[in-house]
């Protein structure tokens, strides 16, 4: 509490004192990096180290605030209205390219300026250590034989999970309805569920249900990645255990609001970039299991497009848009 | 026993102890700051965290928790703000006590019974985590809709007078609940096109609306008549407390049976084992008449309920890394960061570590008695201010606080709107307590039910189809109809005779 106290009091002070130099050199007052998800989770982890390592690049505080709910939508949308002069900055994520398809708002990756992608964790295909499928393949047999009999769980109504599965059954010509799927409030309340015997599968990535993998409880029969996971070597790709191209992941990644100058933009994917190849970065990411992927400012724009047009596509499949 | 050494070793050493005291500082103030919340402490540690040892990071977060949620009872009971969401259940017995002359008296009793509750979910979490974190696993949403039910009940129970506006509040938190995008159809609900009210309007703002500004505008309307009212208070915290553990030991062990339990279940904590302590206490009272008039009775039990459900939530999130509240959620990330993956295996491969957490749950509950006394004698001085001075400082701390949560100043107007509707439903006689009870379960009530019926395929006997959820269905309908029957029991005896 005293160091946020402080912390508002310094930006208070420092406004004041940029006001009077407003062309000293960038940045000379804290920054603000917007979460839009809550304190815990993975993104504000993700955040928080970034923020920290941050503030020794830029020499500037860097105070990291939760803006929550709306699924989303509210801090994603204040990181948009953000004042574009580099003092407020976001992590946005993989979501930004489904809200928009749901007419819950009209933003899009291109609404930001894109300062850099920092991590991609791809989905896998979960169900109970205890169930009878030795691999994919036995899933997916069972899935057509009793269509609508398998639960899925591990996020809400039409999140990235939900499309995950949903688009992989749809690539494997199989009708994405016959496992419908069961909203949860994120990963882990879905694994607790499937656990508990409530639902089948939980298409979640696999640092998410590390502990319940490791604790015996829970089995992965495939990523959705082109490559093997770091974490788990041992589960095959979707390639490999049923011959799709399919992939999908949950990915991160910093910007700023549109319009900021470019000397100040250029200056800030300096920085995260320099943070992305810090060891502290690598290590933290590595002890979470969280995947690390980095893409420059314009391929960042471009990720994003086609990450926006995959999802919008999936979504018209299953029905959630129409 | 060379483990337990070790830890003993790791935890008593300057560099680990400095951190403790600090942090129990730190939660002392962050708690009975209303607004922020324990969770809150635990996220602005973090940062912190990330450059120490695992076993002072984790000391670190368990000391402030185990201080915010005591300290959260003090601006609840002194002013009437409850703190963090887990006072909010006996924040109006605690004022009433207070406005009795009895601030010392409650206050200690909220002091001594948070250390009782926390020192007995440690031994439980000591002796019997994986266990319990077994039985914690088959909790599906049938076994949640059904306890959801069962703390709604809890609402009516706990209503002083007409049980009917008890209902009515309680709909009315129901409602508003319903606010928002976080609903499992994601379809956006009464929000007129407000990007804020996609968010929907959050508990902490509602909760220091509905009793701090609404005790705000009444001392403004009538300033004379609040005046007089904390006269003569008894002096000692610990006066009397010996004599309150023998008259409800039995209280209590109750209380923290329960908070452990209910804070061992994923996805209820230490809020939800408040309120349903407190309405335990009053339905098995021997004096239920004088609960809500200033009597201590409840607050030993919810006070000992939400101390024990914080060491109850650690149960599932250390031996499956499944949170059982929104304070180990936060932990889990710190300790994967720190090496300590939890899971089974955590008891094997870092014992010294595990011990040496144990160890630092025992010292921060014995902390919070010397840290506690401290506090209420700082917090005490509240009380001799004069009240027109004390009522802007507390509306200052209420709109700086509300402002805090997420910095936004939307969080400010709704604390002032639910401000005026406490106001106007006071007035009338309509309890508070009952809303911000059915927003606490009103999304949780909706989830479980809308995807236990996904799961069944619609099918509403599946409620009843799983043994536990079956159980928790029979004593749900058995509470709500038993006075029904026994009334239609007599009827049937009466006409025979």
């Amino acid at each position: 509490m005293l160091k946020l106290v402080s912390r508002f009091a310094w930006t208070m002070f420092a406004a004041a004192l940029a006001a009077s130099s407003a062309f000293a050199a960038y940045p000379d007052r804290p920054i603000t990096l917007i979460v839009p998800w809550g304190a815990g989770g993975g993104t504000d982890a993700t955040a928080r180290i970034i923020g920290s390592l941050l503030e020794k690049e830029l020499g500037q505080p860097v105070n990291v605030v939760n803006r929550t709910g709306g699924s989303g939508v509210v801090g994603h949308s204040a990181i948009a209205q953000g004042a574009p002069d580099g003092y407020t900055l976001g992590l946005i994520t993989v979501e930004i390219g489904m809200m928009h398809w749901q007419g819950l708002t009209e933003l899009t990756g291109a609404s930001y300026t894109p300062l850099g992608l920092v991590n991609a964790d791809p989905a896998g295909v979960q169900v109970r250590a205890d169930a009878p499928y030795k691999n994919l393949g036995d899933l997916l047999a069972a899935i057509k034989a009793n269509p609508g009999k398998f639960k899925a769980s591990g996020t809400g109504q039409g999140g990235i999970w939900h499309l995950a599965i949903a688009g992989m059954l749809k690539d494997l010509k199989i009708d994405p309805a016959s496992v419908p799927w069961v909203p949860s409030n994120g990963a882990a309340p879905g694994l607790q569920d499937m656990v508990a015997g409530g639902v089948e599968i939980v298409p979640c990535s696999l640092p998410e249900a590390r502990s319940l993998i490791d604790a015996g409880k829970v089995k992965s029969l495939a990523i959705m990645d082109a490559h093997p996971s770091g974490l788990y070597p041992d589960v095959p790709t979707l390639k490999q255990a049923a011959g799709s191209d399919w992939t999908m992941a949950a990915w991160r990644g910093m910007v700023a609001p549109k319009g900021i100058p470019n000397d100040v933009r250029n200056h800030l994917a300096t920085a995260i970039k320099k943070v992305y190849d810090s060891k502290a970065y690598k290590d933290f990411m590595s002890s979470r299991g969280y995947g690390v992927i980095y893409l420059p400012p314009e391929e960042f724009a471009k990720f994003m497009a086609k990450s926006s047009n995959d999802l919008g596509a999936t979504m018209k499949a299953v029905g959630i848009v129409k | 026993m060379a483990d337990i050494a070790t830890a003993f070793g790791m935890v008593f050493q300057p560099y680990t102890l400095s951190v403790i005291l600090l942090s129990a500082a730190f939660g002392l103030l962050v708690g009975a700051i209303p607004g922020l919340t324990a969770t809150m402490a635990t996220a602005l540690l973090v940062p912190v965290t990330f450059f120490m040892p695992p076993v002072p990071a984790i000391a670190a977060i368990v000391t402030a928790t185990a201080m915010a949620i005591f300290s959260g009872d003090i601006p609840g009971a002194l002013m009437r703000i409850p703190g963090t969401p887990a006072s909010a259940a006996y924040t109006d017995e605690s004022y009433a006590m207070t406005r009795k002359g009895q601030a010392e008296t409650v206050l200690g009793a909220d002091l001594a019974f948070s250390v009782i509750g926390g020192l007995f979910g440690t031994v439980v979490l000591v002796l019997s985590a994986p266990q319990l974190a077994e039985i914690a696993l088959k909790f599906s949403s049938f076994e949640y809709f059904w306890l959801v039910l069962l703390g709604l009940s809890s609402a009516v129970m706990i209503t002083v007078g007409d049980p009917l506006k008890g209902v009515v509040s309680l709909l009315l938190g129901l409602l508003i609940s319903a606010i928002g995008l976080d609903n499992p159809a994601a379809y956006p609900r009464f929000t007129f096109g407000s990007i804020e009210l996609l968010g929907s309007v959050g508990l902490i703002p509602m909760m220091i609306g509905m009793f701090a500004i609404s005790e705000i505008l009444r001392f403004a309307v009538e300033p004379q008549a609040k005046a007089q009212i904390f006269k003569k208070q008894i002096g000692n915290v610990f006066r009397g407390l010996w004599g309150l553990f023998r008259r409800y030991r039995l209280q209590a062990l109750r209380g923290s049976v329960l908070g452990t339990v209910v804070g061992a279940l994923p996805g209820a904590g230490a809020d939800i084992a408040a309120w349903m302590a407190y309405a335990v206490s009053k339905k098995l009272s021997r004096e239920p008449e004088k609960f809500g008039t200033g009597h201590v009775e409840g607050i030993v039990e919810a006070g000992a309920a939400n101390n024990s459900a914080l060491a109850g939530a650690w149960i599932p999130a250390l031996v499956f890394g499944i949170p059982g509240d929104s304070i180990t959620a936060i932990v889990i990330g710190v300790l994967y960061i720190k090496g300590m993956n939890p899971g089974p295996m955590i008891f094997i491969n870092h014992p010294e570590n595990i011990y040496a957490v144990f160890i630092v749950f025992f010292l921060a509950n014995l902390l919070m008695i010397p840290f506690g006394w401290v506090a209420i004698k700082a917090a005490k001085r509240i009380l001799h201010i004069p009240r027109n001075i004390l009522m802007p400082i507390i509306l200052l701390f209420c709109v700086v606080g509300s402002f805090a949560i997420n910095n936004t100043v939307f969080a400010v107007s709704v604390i002032l709107v639910f401000g005026l509707a406490g106001y106007f439903m006071e007035e009338n006689g309509y309890p508070v307590a009952p809303a911000i009870l059915g927003v606490i379960l009103g999304s949780m009530l909706e989830e479980n039910f809308i995807s236990s019926m996904i799961k069944s395929d619609g099918r509403l006997l599946a409620f009843f189809e799983r043994p536990i959820a079956a159980g928790l269905g029979i004593l749900t309908l058995l509470i709500w109809f038993w006075p029904l029957a026994s009334r239609g029991l007599r009827t049937v005896s009466r006409t025979r005779t």
